[in-house]
């Protein structure tokens, strides 16, 4: 247990803001997702075959390749093409990118195409009554997106976003082959030091427990509160 | 381009390699827990449910290294027989892989068995099946072929879990790009090239499902 213990002669401190950057990771990444969904849902559901084939494109390709796969593609790709396109302007330094937003980046990538999935058939299950109705009390195209179909959009879709939170909270785990310090890449160096893996790997385990738990917790919550009108 | 061909197309063998066996012992496993988790025993019932949660609420990198590294660590199994496996990082991979679909496997089979029809179940006590017979014989059947849109889902989850076989020095289709990577410097052509691979097997893996489910769908 002293080993757990905060400061120096624990990993508790450590092991701790591991978590708090596993959760930064995980809302950024479901930030990037969001704004990706928000352009491609869009597209997938445009009557225009040019759009509808690039939304198609972003959504199966990324469901269907490795996590990892993105995850390197942008971590040892990255670097390359902002050096790049560095060196056309005449830099010719090492630049680095950080390993958070690389992170982030390609998380969000990956959660960005469930949740354009998601907030598709969100759309799609809202009742064509509701785009009929709007159009004939004369309401703007933009104003009604935002004031009619989003808040039902968003209603339909927290169960299967929270699913969506969950596969990204866990996707977080592989950044830690890029050397950011979330919890596994906190308890990978934890086991290397004290030469004892499974106690720190089933101290990671436990951490990805609670907050899969707590946030099952908060989204059901949430989902009561926005589902009280019906 | 060409020249890193043959080097990706050994490490998929062994990416295929790893998911049919991960796949073949997840089924029996998520079968098994599956008929753990609807049995009436709240104790029995707890079990499943336990095991399902997690492997569910964990990643499966986490599960990967507790197998590859953390078992490594106990004493008992080192000097047990059970070290010839478990040294091994390829068992290691198909036990962490296996353990993982067959949580999820175990969930989908579950909600299978519970959406079976009560009349199913009635029609064939009121012809005297037992109930060992109407267990095997109607229920097995109906659940598998219920579950097999999810399924499909799953193997191609799966499939993109075996990646993280590369993680633990398996030299799999991941692990072959990274080398390829490492030995060329050429990040895109080689993570490019294992991308449409992988696209490939993930359109083949749909491709068959869809066949499977039109053939033997459930249609009630």
């Amino acid at each position: 247990m002293e080993l757990l213990s905060f400061g120096d002669t624990g990993w508790g401190d450590e092991l701790f803001f591991a978590t708090l950057m596993t959760i930064a990771v995980s809302i950024a990444a479901m930030a990037i997702g969001f704004a990706f969904a928000l352009i491609f849902t869009p597209l997938k559901l445009s009557k225009n075959k040019t759009l509808n084939v690039i939304g198609n494109c972003y959504t199966t390709i990324i469901r269907g390749v490795p996590e990892l796969l993105v995850i390197y593609l942008l971590f040892f790709g990255g670097t390359g093409a902002v050096m790049y396109v560095a060196s056309i302007f005449g830099y010719d330094g090492y630049i680095e990118i950080n390993a958070f937003i690389t992170g982030a980046l390609a998380i969000g990538i990956i959660s960005g195409a469930y949740s354009t999935e998601v907030f598709r058939g969100a759309i799609l299950s809202i009742d064509k009554g509701q785009f009929e109705a709007s159009q004939v009390l004369g309401i703007k195209k933009s104003i009604q997106f935002y004031k009619v179909i989003l808040p039902q959009m968003l209603r339909i879709s927290i169960p299967n976003l929270s699913n969506v939170w969950q596969i990204t909270l866990k996707d977080t785990s592989l950044i830690s082959v890029t050397g950011l310090v979330e919890i596994m890449r906190q308890s990978y160096i934890a086991a290397g030091s004290t030469r004892d893996p499974l106690f720190f790997y089933s101290v990671a385990a436990v951490l990805y427990l609670v907050l899969t738990f707590l946030s099952m917790k908060i989204i059901n919550k949430l989902e009561i509160k926005f589902n009280k009108g019906y | 381009m060409i020249s890193i061909f043959p080097s990706l197309l050994n490490g998929t063998a062994i990416t295929l390699k790893l998911l049919i066996s991960s796949m073949f012992f997840g089924l029996l496993i998520g079968l098994f827990f599956a008929i753990l988790r609807i049995n009436n025993n709240p104790l029995i019932n707890k079990f499943a449910y336990g095991y399902s949660y997690f492997f569910r609420g964990t990643p499966l990198l986490v599960q990967l290294y507790l197998i590859y590294y953390g078992l490594a660590n106990i004493e008992f199994l080192r000097n047990s027989f059970l070290w010839v496996v478990i040294r091994e990082p390829y068992w290691c991979a198909i036990i962490a892989f296996s353990l993982n679909t067959g949580a999820y496997t175990s969930e989908i089979l579950r909600s299978a068995f519970q959406t079976i029809k009560e009349g199913y179940i009635e029609a064939a006590q009121s012809l005297g099946v037992s109930k060992k017979i109407t267990f095997y014989k109607i229920q097995i059947p109906i659940a598998i072929k219920q579950s097999l849109p999810a399924y499909g889902n799953e193997i191609i989850l799966m499939l993109k879990g075996t990646s993280l076989a590369s993680v633990i020095t398996i030299m799999d289709l991941m692990g072959e790009a990274r080398k390829v990577n490492v030995l060329t410097f050429k990040p895109f052509e080689a993570f490019i090239t294992a991308g449409i691979i992988y696209l490939f097997l993930t359109f083949i893996i749909h491709n068959i499902v869809k066949y499977l489910e039109k053939k033997y769908g459930f249609q009630t």
